[in-house]
This record gives structure tokens, C-alpha cells and sequence, in this order.
């Protein structure tokens, strides 16, 4: 069945030709009936929905490949051995890296950065050396550096952000010191939609020969992403906010800073050889992934790596700044909407506040009619203290979402407008 | 598109009322407990300030920033206890406690709770219970101890 208002969809983007309504049966979760309404799932940017194809993937490598990897001498293990590793190689090419060792596996972006922040920043950062970020990061992206200055009696600084929620570019040489041994900071902000110029940030800290981490969470769904381009050193992204499973993730890393740097965790397979004497550690990326990894993880997310491509992340880009336009224009026509984070490079997101109305408030009373939206501080409390707000309703869109669905949300609104009249 | 029934049980007049217009809501000076309390999850904090005169809540009132749910718990919590003994209000809080977890469905047992009954919604919404007990976990702490203390409901 085709709703007139996915048509609409379709017919205005003859040009872009992607097929929502074809694309959405890919994505059994869609048709799920919430309170006896179509599910409307705009919470995307907390995790994404997983296509068909990676669900059955996964299926397929519990039912005919199942087997541990690595130094197994028998037909499975062989085969799961070479599915993992094929995904390695499947990222380095999504990413554009150099060579498959530059991609570690881990359990997600938070395990990323704090990975980075465990060796490169052990042995790099000292008593009163800096590390800076943004004052847009993920509470992933704050602690883990917070920690590690504690311990080192290391400072962290930051670069503020204006009231549209852009960075304040301006600030940052002055910010980048011979002190600072290391610049993190997010590619697309998860609480604001902000697309940041990292590219511009990465050439600044380089100018200084300092190394830069992109937390790339928000970003590697909605945009095509090639490291090599950006020069970042290191960059961290979740699978499961790229429409793949949840507890696996991919930190990339310069082959020569991560050979350069200490292992992260001890265990099997991070080894070259162990004599209680003398342990040698296994090259990299081994070095990094100590015990039996996520197998399945990484196979189901090279599937949904797969999938993304088949779509074409530039039509998806596309397709996704046309929804962040309409929504925005819907949004923006009521007075008692405010939105947070209007920058004009903004991905498809919208944090916002219905006046007088707490965010909790409108989220449960959203989910009455289907519409499943974030409410909260999303992980990142030093923005909503930059906007002087406690919380707000997150809409956050995927590629399968309608501009009819825009409609269902902004119609619930009303409704939660009436409830507290 | 209309309105969901269930959504009145949650948001019943009395809650939109007080979330609209809370009741004591004013930070007290002479308090002699007050306690600190915050919900992680959202993100919503109230402070609570208690009076005491011998074992007998003399005044108690609220401030801070919360959805409908916790505003409204906290504002009809400070018109309920005043004037009860410690006792009396220890017993409230655990037949509240049961009322929005939904433990407790007898209708006899709901009587005894007044006014407070209009959270029996709640416990419709799991999520939303927290919510609502965040006032009441803020005053439990600030009348069994320290003058000043936080407390969170995770
Ligand atoms: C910008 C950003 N960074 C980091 C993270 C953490 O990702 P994960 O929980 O998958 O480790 C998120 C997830 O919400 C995010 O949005």
C-alpha cells in the first residue's frame, strides 16, 4: 500500500530516485504497530533500524559459519575467519583508509575513545599538557578525557559554540598550544545536528603537529566520509547507528600512530608470543583486540555496510536534507516551537522545545500516537546548560522516513499541546 | 487523529493543574531538613525543605525544574503532609510508593490515598514512575538525615 504522501516524497525526488516505500520494506521493525498506530521512528540517532539483509546475515553466519577465528585449522573456522576479516577490508574501503590494519574493531565509539585515550593518551599526555575538544561532544567524548587529565594533572579545554550551536572557528589557534598533545572532537553533533568543519580544525592542529580524533557516530549514516580527505589521525564510529548491530564499532587510526602506541587491553590474540618472561605483541590491528571478538558483530555490520551502498550515501545525504527541510519548515511555523541548534550545515536532526511543555511530557504523550522520539539530555548535559535548558525532544531522521511521518509528528504535537491546554 | 483516552489517566486535570500552578513552590529559609534530588535519566532536579515542629511537619515546600508528572507529585506531596507526624508520612509515601508501581489495585487501599489517587495512571508508564517518586525519595532523605543531602532515584 502506498500513502499519497510517500508519493509526494517520491515524486519531488524524481532526480534524487530513491524509493522510500521500497526502501522501508527492507526494514521489517517499520511495519511493528505502536498502540495500535504505524510506529513512526524518529529516534535515529540514538540507534538506527536494521535492514533484512543484515538481520538474515547474521542468521546465516550462526547457522552455517559459527566458529571462533583466528589460528583455527578447520573448514568453519576458516570460513568465519575470512568473513571477518572481509569486513575489515569492506571498512576500509567505506572510509577510504589506507590498508585493512588501520581499522580496529571495537565495541562501539565510546570503546573507541576511550581505547585512544588509554594508549596514545597514556603514554603522550603529561602534567599540565592539554587536550581539547568541543563544547558539542558526547559525554563519550568528554569522560574518557576528563579521566585521563585527572590522572595525568593534564587540562582540558575546550572550544565554545555560538547560540545557532556552531563551533566558534575563530577561537580554536588559540586554543591549540604547545601543550595540547591531542585534539577530539565530533564530526556531526548528536544534540544539535551541527556538521562541524573538522576538515578545517584537522589542517589547524596539524599546522602545530597535533593529532586529531573525529567521533564520527553521527556522521558515517548520513554522509560519505573518506579519512584520507579529512587527514584525521583517528576516527570512531558504532555500528549500530549505521543500520548494523549493536557491540560493534570501528576505530580507524594511522598505521603509524597505531603502531606507535601501547596495546589497550592483554589477552589472547593481541600476542606475537608469551614466555612469563616476555610477552611480544601481535602487529597491528591485532595488537588492539584482545580475546574473541565480536564475529558476528563485525559480519552484520559489513552486511549493513553493504546495504548502505546499495542505497548510495550521497542519495541518502540528499534525501535526508530534503526531510531535515520540510520538518524544519513545519517546526518553525508554530511560535511555541523553539528549535536548538540552527546551524546552516546541520544534519537531518532536530532538537526542540514545545514552550511551557517538558520534554518527558511531549515524548510519552508523542509515543501514545506511535511517534517515538528522544527526550533528555542525549548525553551531552554541557549543551543543554550552553542553552540554558534542561532537556529537549529529539527528532532524528533515517532514510526510510516520510515526509508524512513529519506530518504525524507535528500533528502529535497538537495533541500534546491539547493534553496540557 | 483522536485523543488517546489512556492519555487522560496519565495527565488527569488535578495533574495538569498543579504542574501549571504548584502548590508551595518556594524555597523555605528557616527550614531546619532540606534535601537535593535528581533524576539522571531526564535530568530533572527538585529540592525539598521541610519544617519540623517536635514530630509534626509544620511546612513543607518545593522548587526546581521537572516535567508535569514530578512537578505536580512534588506540589500535591507538600499539600498532603502538612500537619502529619513522621509516621504518618513514611506510611503515605509506601502506599504511594505501591499506587504507582501498581501494587496496589484494591480500591479500599486507594481510598486512603485522597487526592494522591490521581497518580494511579502512572503506573501505566514504567518510565514515568521515577518521576513521580523523585519528590517523595527528596523528602524521605531530607527528613532521615543529613541537612542536606542528594539523592537519585537510579
Ligand atoms: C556523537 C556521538 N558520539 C558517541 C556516541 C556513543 O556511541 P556508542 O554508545 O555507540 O558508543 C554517540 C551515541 O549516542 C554519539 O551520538
Amino acid at each position: 500500500m502506498l500513502r499519497p504522501e510517500v508519493l509526494h516524497d517520491h515524486n519531488e525526488l524524481n532526480d534524487l530516485a530513491i524509493d522510500v516505500s521500497r526502501i522501508r520494506e527492507d526494514f521489517p521493525v517499520l511495519t511493528t504497530l505502536v498502540k495500535g498506530r504505524p510506529l513512526v521512528y524518529l529516534d535515529n540517532a540514538a540507534t538506527t533500524q536494521k535492514p533484512r539483509s543484515v538481520i538474515e546475515r547474521i542468521c546465516r553466519y550462526y547457522e552455517s559459519e559459527n566458529a571462533n577465528i583466528h589460528r583455527g585449522v578447520h573448514h568453519l573456522s576458516m570460513m568465519a575467519t575470512e568473513a571477518y576479516e572481509s569486513v575489515r577490508e569492506k571498512v576500509r574501503a567505506f572510509i577510504n583508509a589506507r590498508e585493512p590494519r588501520e581499522i580496529v574493531f571495537v565495541r562501539g565509539t565510546t570503546e573507541a575513545v576511550n581505547l585512544v585515550a588509554r594508549t596514545y593518551g597514556a603514554v603522550n599526555v603529561g602534567p599540565g599538557d592539554e587536550v581539547l575538544i568541543t563544547a558539542m561532544e558526547h559525554h563519550s567524548n568528554i569522560v574518557p578525557w576528563q579521566m585521563l587529565c585527572e590522572e595525568k594533572g593534564a587540562r582540558l579545554r575546550v572550544i565554545p559554540i555560538t547560540d545557532r550551536g556552531e563551533l566558534v572557528l575563530d577561537a580554536v589557534p588559540n586554543l591549540l598550544s604547545q601543550r595540547t598533545k591531542l585534539v577530539s572532537i565530533t564530526h556531526i553533533s548528536n544534540a544539535l545536528g551541527t556538521v562541524n568543519p573538522v576538515a578545517e580544525i584537522i589542517r589547524l592542529a596539524h599546522e602545530r603537529g597535533i593529532p586529531v580524533l573525529v567521533d564520527g557516530a553521527q556522521a558515517v549514516a548520513h554522509m560519505p566520509v573518506d579519512v584520507q580527505e579529512l587527514d584525521c589521525d583517528f576516527y570512531a564510529f558504532s555500528g549500530h547507528k549505521i543500520f548494523g548491530p549493536t557491540g560493534i564499532g570501528v576505530l580507524y587510526g594511522r598505521a603509524d600512530l597505531l603502531e606507535a602506541i601501547p596495546p589497550y587491553q592483554g589477552g589472547g590474540d593481541m600476542i606475537a608470543s608469551v614466555t612469563f618472561e616476555k610477552t611480544t605483541y601481535n602487529e597491528i590491528p591485532y595488537k588492539f583486540e584482545a580475546g574473541t571478538p565480536n564475529i558476528a558483530g563485525a559480519i552484520g555490520l559489513g552486511a549493513a555496510l553493504d546495504y548502505v551502498q546499495s542505497v548510495g550515501l550521497d542519495k541518502i545525504a540528499r534525501y535526508e536534507n530534503y526531510l531535515l527541510k520540510y520538518a524544519t519548515e513545519r517546526l518553525s511555523s508554530f511560535d511555541d516551537i523553539q528549535i536548538i541548534g540552527q546551524a546552516p550545515e546541520k544534519a537531518a536532526l532536530i532538537s526542540f522545545n514545545l514552550h511551557g511543555i517538558h520534554p518527558h511530557d511531549v515524548g510519552t504523550i508523542l509515543d501514545q500516537y506511535g511517534v517515538a522520539v528522544r527526550t533528555g539530555h542525549h548525553c551531552a548535559q554541557p549543551v543543554m546548560d550552553r542553552f540554558g535548558v534542561p532537556a529537549t525532544v529529539r527528532a532524528s531522521f533515517a532514510f526510510y522516513n516520510t515526509t508524512h511521518e513529519i506530518d504525524v509528528l507535528v500533528e502529535a504535537l497538537g495533541k500534546v499541546r491539547e493534553v496540557f491546554k | 487523529m483522536t485523543a488517546s483516552p489512556d492519555l487522560r489517566e496519565l495527565y488527569q486535570e488535578v495533574i495538569i493543574d498543579h504542574t501549571k500552578r504548584p502548590r508551595n513552590f518556594r524555597r523555605l529559609d528557616n527550614a531546619d531538613r532540606k534535601a537535593h534530588g535528581v533524576n539522571p535519566l531526564c535530568g530533572d532536579k527538585v529540592e525539598v525543605f521541610v519544617k519540623m515542629n517536635g514530630d509534626v511537619i509544620d511546612e513543607v515546600t518545593f522548587h526546581g525544574a521537572g516535567c508535569s508528572i514530578s512537578t505536580a507529585s512534588a506540589s500535591l506531596m507538600t499539600q498532603v503532609l502538612k500537619g502529619k507526624t513522621l509516621a504518618e508520612a513514611r506510611e503515605i509515601f509506601e502506599k504511594f510508593h505501591d499506587l504507582v508501581t501498581g501494587k496496589a489495585k484494591d480500591p479500599d487501599f486507594q481510598k486512603k490515598l485522597g487526592k494522591l489517587l490521581v497518580f494511579s495512571g502512572v503506573c501505566e508508564y514504567p518510565v514515568r514512575v521515577k518521576c513521580a517518586t523523585l519528590p517523595w525519595h527528596t523528602l524521605k532523605a531530607a527528613l532521615e538525615g543529613e541537612a542536606e543531602k542528594t539523592v537519585s532515584t537510579e
